[in-house]
């Protein structure tokens, strides 16, 4: 039984009781992803497997035998910062900092998902091509809590990836 | 957590059969039963993994849809032909928790989702006949403010807190099942119970019996169909309250209508009595408001939740005049 967490592969643990969280934590010393509430309520444990976003605390770690885990540790590549980490910084997306490797991670999967076409709760035409208003940008987003109040800067940042996304 | 032992099924018949031993619950995506567990309301001896088992979304060959109980609730959403065949489902699934939750959350495990009454949940402090049966019921004479407003009973006031199976009451689902004694079909309305004298039991189905799929017929009208949900946020709650509907029109007069309410009751209410007097009628809000007053006639209020039938009578006027004026 074994899992990749950034590309890299780990024994999974012995215990079935084991979350991803705590596994990543606690087992693999990746602190990056944070534990806010562990019962699904704020996002703050959001991590891609096979690059859908997915709450690490809800998940057993043995039931993601077999997948690629892809945390906040894993964006940056070469001492670059990923794109939207960038963005975070430019954009006073954070002031704690607690909530934002989960509202990274959670943002990059939207990314995908809005690629695709999902619509989402706010979108008027369930068979229209995806637009992402700064309405529709909050509505997607809305898993990921920011106790810190620091939403404004977190869409702008956000914002800035697609729209840089859709120019490329 | 108290200690499980874990295995994941490759079929129906492996996951029946590693199910055979009491103690056993089905996983899915896990979103709820791990939360529950967690907090040792759920202390299953043995998980067995039902979220790879095989099954897509198909068109069936009467123009329905058979959708396998592995479905995530996101890719439910997305299906091409839920969104333009079935709006309201589509819609009931993405006002439902958050986007990540969609991506792990099973149709199956959706079905069978626990309700969200406090008093359920404070397992250290409270008294819950579903928790704990014979205790009593602190949520009836305590904050009841989301709590039911039909069919409770004084052993339970708690609500079903699903948003798709409000979307599947209206659409006339019907639920496949499949135990040691063979398989056999549930028309929706039958799957969830009300709670009567045994709030400890959600459902119908039988210790280990697994759902393998939902069916829907084929149902041209629902086209013009929609969910609306009142909750105390704009995102990521549970419903106060809700309706699906779905609306065919003759002229200015309702051919048919199919509503269900969520967050009123133990169950997703199907609204037959407002169905029956808005049949061959104008899809007034008048008309609507006096469909709304006789569904909720024998509404029994608590302390906190008299609210609850003014705002679903307010938001059935709501839903139902959306679609009228929307060209289906
Ligand atoms: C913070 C939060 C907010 C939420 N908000 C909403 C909301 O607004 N609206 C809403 O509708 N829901 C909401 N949910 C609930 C969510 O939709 C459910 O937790 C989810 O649908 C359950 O699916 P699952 O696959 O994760 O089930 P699991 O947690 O894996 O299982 C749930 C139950 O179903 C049983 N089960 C699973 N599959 C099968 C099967 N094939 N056959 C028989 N039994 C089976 C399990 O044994 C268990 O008893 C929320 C959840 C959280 C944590
Ligand atoms: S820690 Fe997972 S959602 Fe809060
Ligand atoms: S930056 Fe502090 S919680 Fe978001």
């Amino acid at each position: 039984m074994s899992i990749s967490i950034n590309g890299a592969l780990a024994e999974l643990p012995q215990d079935p009781r084991v979350s991803l969280l705590d596994f990543l934590r606690e087992d693999l010393h990746l602190a990056g992803t944070k534990k806010g509430c562990n019962q699904g309520a704020c996002g703050a444990c959001t991590v891609l497997v096979d690059g859908e976003r997915i709450l690490s605390c809800l998940a057993l770690a043995v039931q993601y035998d077999g997948r690629a885990v892809t945390t906040i540790e894993g964006l940056a590549e070469g001492g670059v910062l990923h794109p939207l980490q960038q963005a975070f910084i430019e954009h006073d997306g954070f002031q704690c900092g607690y909530c934002t490797p989960g509202q990274i991670c959670s943002a990059i999967g939207m990314a995908t998902e809005a690629r695709r076409g999902a619509a989402s709760h706010v979108t008027a035409d369930l068979t229209a091509a995806v637009t992402l208003s700064r309405e529709e940008l909050q509505e997607r987003m809305s898993g990921n809590l920011c106790r810190c109040g620091a939403h404004n800067g977190i869409i702008d940042a956000i914002g800035e990836m697609v729209a840089a996304e859709l120019a490329a | 957590m108290t200690p499980f032992t874990y295995a994941r099924a490759a079929d129906p018949d492996d996951a029946l059969r590693l199910a055979a031993r009491d103690g056993t619950a089905y996983l899915g995506g896990g979103t709820n039963l791990v939360d529950l567990m967690r907090e040792t309301i759920a202390q299953p001896a043995r998980l067995v993994d039902v979220s790879g088992l095989p099954g897509a979304i198909e068109e069936t060959d009467e123009g329905g849809l058979l959708i396998g109980a592995a479905v995530r609730n996101s890719a439910l959403a997305e299906h091409r032909l839920v969104r333009t065949r079935y709006p309201v489902l589509g819609r009931a699934l993405l006002a439902g928790a958050s986007a990540q939750i969609r991506n792990m959350a099973t149709v199956g495990g959706n079905l069978l989702q626990r309700t969200r009454c406090a008093y359920f949940y404070d397992s250290d402090g409270s008294r819950c006949n579903k928790r704990a049966p014979g205790s009593g019921c602190d949520a009836v004479a305590g904050f009841n403010r989301n709590h039911a407003i039909l069919g409770a009973s004084p052993a339970c006031v708690a609500t079903h807190p699903s948003d798709m199976c409000v979307a599947l009451a209206a659409l006339d689902a019907t639920v496949q099942l499949q135990s040691a004694q063979g398989a056999r079909t549930l028309p929706f309305a039958e799957l969830h119970r009300l709670p009567g004298e045994h709030p400890e039991r959600d459902t119908m189905l039988a210790p280990g019996e697994l759902i393998t799929a939902i069916a829907l017929p084929p149902l041209p009208a629902a086209a013009r169909s929609t969910y609306r949900k009142v909750r105390d946020r704009a995102s990521y709650a549970f419903a106060l309250v809700s309706v699906a509907a779905v609306i065919e029109l003759d002229g200015d007069r309702i051919a048919d209508v199919r509503i269900a309410f969520g967050g009123v009751a133990h169950k997703p209410w199907r609204a037959a009595r407002a169905e029956a007097l808005l049949r061959g009628g104008p899809a007034t809000p008048a008309a609507i408001r006096a469909a709304a007053a006789a569904e909720f006639a024998d509404a029994a209020p608590l302390r906190d939740n008299g609210f609850k039938v003014e705002l679903a009578t307010r938001t059935l006027v709501a839903t139902l005049g959306d679609l009228v004026g929307a060209t289906a």
